[in-house]
């Protein structure tokens, strides 16, 4: 089946993410791409847990004292929802329902955004109220660089999705683009995982102490 | 290089190289990319032998002599050795499974210009204020110490051509799954398709350490962290894990290929199916595997304890008994064989004494309490270059002879190619077995000179003169490449006679599409199959259609020069006020040509079925 | 041709051993005359591995022959087409593992009993330990020596005792290095972060051929001079041991020079080298103000910066240019230029820094 053809709904596949063969090469291939990224944020995790709580002086506020649960709970559910509203779009992507993918998918991106947003707000309050920054400890530069890393992923993951949303809004789906818009979504779950490991790891297991 | 490419002009082939996303071609950009690094790390190695020569010398500074030895390590590491072996994976895998290109024609050729462009960053810091002097390993306390742009050379450049060899592995996992020919069982697959396969599900694995790795490095060195320095919490000792647990599966991302090249040449010029072929793959795999559980045996003098120690220490002596199998698997192919000594036959031949001998010395560095005594002196730097050198570099002079008719369509003259190799022979047994010597009489690694009187003069000379035959027989490969190309002698398909793979099977150099009509693969060994049952060439598999294939673009070279500018920036950012402009421009060039790939629909063309049939084997422009 | 083999064998055994007798390297520095229970454990686990191994390496190389000359090409046949041997892939299978495990067990036994620095815990009634321990502290490019239960500190010259247990806490205060005495045992690493701490013994008789001065090196890359951080061992017997250690703990108020050409050389000192170099043996200073070597004891050294020789011309180009001699090091510009004068009478004055009587 060539990519380019025009499509209606009775011709759509059931799994239109993997009818050409760039296709399947791209979903097996964004698969290893996040085993790769895996591996990253573990190495992540693991600095971060080697230098949890290491600060130069017993001044510094700690992950005990800066961490809140309303926000990060309020940051998780955000994200969480916006994991769910995707697969809603997948959904009807896969019924050749572009307008309801759209919409979906939309939807996906202001609670992306909204989740930004509490982060930018989240390292500000830390950086102001506890002078709690990238320079000021191991601690700091840790915690940082692992929710920075992933706050970049999730900006990178809003920019790939509303690029993917402009540039086909006037075409609609084709087995062309319909691989594109499984990755993205698959790359947003992805995100969302990573989400899931640092509200624990970071958050949770920082308010147990 | 190609007759076509002679017809079009040097503009118009520099152009088609600059955007080309054809295997083959992006093998030859590897090759001269690698092959020019490995000059350039050879160069760096004479330097620092005729430095050891005598004691007390000053040919280079000390300062300048860590420099060097840090080009050297990283240089034959992450510019030479991984570059020569995606040229062989490029060129040969695709074929070898009967796949017409492979799965990602353009992240196969921004792999390329990734590598490529954090080569050359790095080796600019010659020109820019002074390489990085902290060893390849760059420990953290020494490369947070070390002063000038260097380390942020080694970071940002490493850090760039990682990612594109990060890309290439994917690349090759998702071609070798999804596009063998039809009847191409994985348990049909060759040894090096094998080998390619293993190496790259570690490189998969094993670079995002090091990216973590170097992005600390980075952090902390140019934007104010604090991993690495104790005093505000943090700890040098994870740079080391890192590095290593990267490190050691990258001595089997650049062995394992090795190996498979071998595999290929004992094979062919045996005459002879490779013995025990399941216990090989099984072998590949387990190595692989291990390859992750035994990083801190790197560390047994950092301080870790005995407990890690002797796990560590147990868990690398495990890896002998793969290394093992394969050793005596490659000697049973060629027992009952009929051996002719072709110039990669010498190389594979010579490899198992040689390989053998670092395998040895490996089980004993693997013993953790002896490790002690050998830990960071020359006895270490004897085993790497045994196995790095008898391993890998001999796999890719073998390669580089087996597979040269293949990529270029002309042997490389077989007499200068037996002088290459008993010169390098030579040289490399009186360059490095000295060197257990040196390393057990007390000398350790990486020092600029060492003094008289403490009965190490012979021995580091003897050393220096080996290094001298090596030299002179990668002089003599370079005369042997220049007269070859320049003789030109086209030849067919099979120009060792004995091609047991599907590469064999098709021209050389193969046209742009490789396979007219995907082959129909019966057995291991498909063409040797065929042939054995007098026919020609392969079976088809499909009756003769259009076949699709990718356009040029030249987006690759633009997304890496992106990175290229950028690290200028983020490495002057804090001394110069351009530098945070510039480095936003350099990520403004890289996203907006990734921005562009995006939006812009890319679907190919057709080489139309006609065509095809008017051009028999010819290389056909649609 | 049974014959030529049969010379070559020999041939090759007679190389052998030449080659062997030279082989073990000088006393003071090869790792091959182990002179001490570390070094004599780690040299027993090399000799065991390299008979292991020779082993290996002779089965492949007979094999190896038989192939390349009984297989070469004689004539156009197709060889028969083997799949494999499950018999043999077995025995080359197992065998190794048997090999690996008769190593593995002396290595992890050697491995605990070189990592037991139980007796440095165990502390007596005046919160000393019984044992001997040294702290070791690296730096660009010297080294620090203090002895916490005598109160003593010294620099670049380590004092022991042979025939007992020395144990060891080291750490770096700059960059990482890595403490290493090749005759005397195997090495372990001077971390910025944490203590790493280990034994040594130091063989009495083993000290006697090696005039009783053992070579230490920096086994860590740690900057330009890595290759000329050494440092020396003067193993010496208990008694000698203890006669050192209270002569330097007599030495209570740095040393009042005695000629007039040493004086002189001292007022250099006081003026231009105490900021960073003690000439009292007690660790009264922390850490961070011990920039220098400790000289309480310099004219009993046997080296200048742990490199030249100890005579007074060779401490005059060091203090002239210490650069050229160490470069990178951290003394070269810190106590301005120095008159021919002022270089006579220091190194007088630092020659004449003793504390045994000769």
């Amino acid at each position: 089946m060539a990519a380019e053809q025009k499509m209606t709904y009775e011709t759509w596949p059931a799994s239109p993410e993997k009818q050409t063969l760039e296709a399947k090469n791209k979903f097996l291939g964004f698969w290893f791409f996040l085993g790769g990224e895996t591996v990253l944020f573990a190495s992540l995790f693991a600095t971060y847990l080697a230098l949890k709580d290491k600060v130069p002086s017993s001044d510094m506020a700690l992950a005990k004292d800066l961490f809140e649960i309303p926000l990060a709970f309020m940051m998780t559910m955000l994200l969480l929802t916006s994991s769910l509203t995707s697969v809603y779009a997948m959904y009807h992507m896969k019924n050749f329902n572009f307008k309801k993918m759209q919409l979906w998918l939309g939807i996906t991106v202001l609670l992306g955004l909204g989740f930004l947003g509490l982060e930018i707000y989240e390292f500000n309050h830390y950086v102001h109220e506890f002078h709690h920054s990238f320079t000021s400890s191991a601690f700091g530069s840790a915690f940082y660089t692992l929710v920075g890393f992933h706050g970049g992923h999730v900006a990178f993951g809003l920019l790939w999705i509303t690029t993917l949303m402009i540039r086909n809004s006037k075409r609609g789906l084709s087995l062309y683009n319909a691989p594109k818009f499984y990755v993205a979504s698959l790359y947003w779950h992805f995100i969302d995982v990573v989400w899931v490991f640092i509200f624990t790891v970071v958050y949770l297991m920082g308010m147990v102490g | 290089m190609s007759t076509l490419a002679q017809k079009k002009g040097f503009g118009a082939t520099l152009w088609d190289y600059l955007t080309t996303v054809d295997h083959k071609k992006i093998a030859i950009l590897y090759l001269i990319a690698g092959g020019f690094f490995f000059l350039l790390g050879g160069l760096e190695a004479m330097f620092i032998r005729i430095q050891l020569a005598v004691p007390n010398n000053d040919f280079v500074s000390a300062g300048l002599y860590n420099e060097i030895l840090t080009m050297h390590g990283t240089t034959m590491i992450f510019l030479a050795a991984m570059p020569l072996i995606f040229a062989f994976m490029n060129a040969v895998m695709p074929l070898q499974i009967g796949a017409r290109d492979v799965a990602f024609p353009f992240l196969n050729s921004l792999g390329f210009w990734l590598f490529f462009f954090g080569g050359v960053f790095l080796n600019l810091s010659w020109f820019l204020g002074g390489a990085p002097d902290a060893g390849w390993t760059s420990y953290a306390s020494l490369s947070i110490a070390s002063e000038g742009h260097g380390i942020d050379f080694y970071a940002l450049g490493l850090q760039i051509s990682g990612a594109g060899t990060l890309i290439g592995g994917i690349n090759f996992l998702v071609t070798i799954i999804n596009m063998r020919a039809p009847g191409m069982t994985y348990m049909r697959m060759p040894m090096f398709t094998w080998a390619t396969f293993v190496t790259s599900a570690l490189i998969l694995f094993a670079f995002p350490a090091l990216t973590v790795g170097l992005f600390l490095l980075i952090f902390d060195r140019m934007f104010g962290s604090n991993f690495f320095d104790p005093a505000m919490g943090g700890n040098t000792i994870i740079w080391e894990h890192f590095f290593w647990i990267f490190g050691h599966p990258e001595v089997y991302i650049l062995v394992l290929p090795a190996f498979g090249i071998f595999s290929e040449i004992f094979a062919i010029f045996s005459r002879k199916r490779l013995f025990g072929y399941s216990s090989m793959v099984f072998a590949t795999v387990l190595i692989g595997f291990l390859g992750f559980m035994v990083w801190a045996h790197h560390m047994f003098t950092t301080g870790m304890g005995p407990i890690a120690n002797a796990i560590f220490a147990v868990a690398t002596m495990a890896i002998a008994v793969p290394t093992g199998i394969k050793i005596f698997n490659w000697l049973f192919t060629m027992w009952g064989g009929s051996i002719t000594f072709t110039t990669p036959m010498l190389w594979a031949v010579a490899f198992i004494p040689s390989f053998v001998a670092g395998g040895v010395t490996g089980v004993m560095l693997a013993s953790a309490a002896q490790d002690y005594q050998y830990h960071d002196s020359y006895f270490v730097v004897a085993h790497f270059h045994y196995v790095i050198v008898g391993g890998v570099v001999f796999a890719l002079f073998a390669g580089a002879h087996l597979y040269w008719p293949k990529m270029f369509g002309t042997m490389l003259n077989e007499f200068l190619g037996k002088i290459t190799f008993v010169l390098f022979f030579i040289g490399f047994h009186l360059t490095f077995f000295i060197q257990h010597f040196l390393g057990l009489w007390g000398m350790p690694r990486r020092i600029f000179t060492f003094l008289p009187g403490q009965g190490l003069e012979t021995a580091n000379f003897v050393s220096t003169v080996g290094a001298f035959f090596m030299a002179a027989a990668v002089i003599v490969l370079l005369i042997n490449v220049v007269i070859t190309t320049v003789k030109n002698e086209k030849v067919g398909n099979d120009p060792w006679g004995d091609g047991r793979t599907l590469e064999w099977a098709i021209p050389s150099p193969p046209p742009f599409y490789n396979f007219k009509q995907l082959p129909l693969v019966r057995g291991l060994d498909a063409y040797w199959l065929e042939k054995m049952e007098g026919k020609q060439g392969m079976s088809p598999a499909e009756p003769l259609g259009d076949i699709h294939m990718p356009n040029n673009s030249f987006i690759p070279f633009v997304i890496s020069f992106g990175l290229f500018v950028a690290a200028f920036g983020a490495m002057y950012r804090a001394d110069y006020s351009w530098g945070i402009p510039v480095l936003i421009v350099g990520m403004l060039i890289t996203l907006g040509s990734m921005f562009v790939r995006s939006i812009k629909d890319d679907h190919g063309y057709h080489i139309h079925k006609e065509d095809l049939e008017d051009n028999n084997d010819k290389g056909v422009k649609a | 041709m049974k014959r030529l083999a049969k010379w070559r064998l020999f041939s090759l055994f007679a190389v052998m051993a030449l080659v062997l007798s030279a082989c073990s390297g000088k006393p003071y520095l090869s790792t091959l005359n182990p002179a001490g229970e570390v070094a004599q454990t780690q040299y027993d686990l090399m000799v065991l591995s390299t008979a292991i191994m020779v082993g290996v390496i002779a089965v492949v190389t007979v094999i190896f022959f038989i192939v390349v000359f009984k297989f070469r090409r004689k004539d156009d046949r197709i060889p028969k087409q083997v799949e494999g041997s499950h018999k043999l892939e077995i025995i080359w299978t197992v065998i190794p593992i048997l090999l690996l495990l008769i190593l593995a067990v002396p290595t992890v036994s050697a491995t605990f009993k070189l990592a037991d620095v139980s007796e440095m815990e165990k502390k007596n009634e005046e919160g000393k330990t019984d044992a001997l321990v040294v702290n070791v502290r690296a730096n660009l490019y010297w080294w620090e020596f203090e002895y916490p239960n005598q109160e003593i500190i010294t620099g670049q010259e380590l004092v022991v005792p042979t025939d007992q247990k020395v144990y060891f806490n080291l750490i770096a205060s700059d960059v990482k290095h890595s403490f290493w005495i090749p005759a005397v045992g195997g090495k372990l690493d001077t971390n910025t972060d944490n203590v790493n701490k280990f034994w040594l013994k130091f063989d009495g008789e083993k000290a006697d051929e090696a005039d009783n001065l053992f070579y230490g090196k920096c086994a860590e890359l740690c900057g330009p001079s890595h290759a000329l951080m050494d440092f020396k061992v003067k193993a010496v017997p208990s008694d000698e041991f203890d006669q050192w250690v209270t002569a330097m703990q007599e030495v209570k108020e740095p040393q009042q020079a005695e000629t007039d050409l040493a004086q002189a050389g001292q007022e250099v000192f006081n003026n231009s080298c105490i900021g960073c170099h003690a000439v009292t043996p007690a660790n009264t200073a922390p850490e961070a103000a011990r920039l220098a070597p400790n000289l309480t004891n310099f004219g009993d050294r046997e080296r200048i910066a742990g490199i030249l020789d100890h005579t007074e011309e060779d401490l005059k180009n060091w203090l002239r240019d210490p650069e050229t001699y160490k470069p990178g090091n951290k003394m070269t510009g810190t106590y301005g230029e120095l008159t021919e004068e002022q270089l006579d009478a220091l190194s007088e004055y630092l020659m004449g820094l003793k504390v045994m009587e000769q």
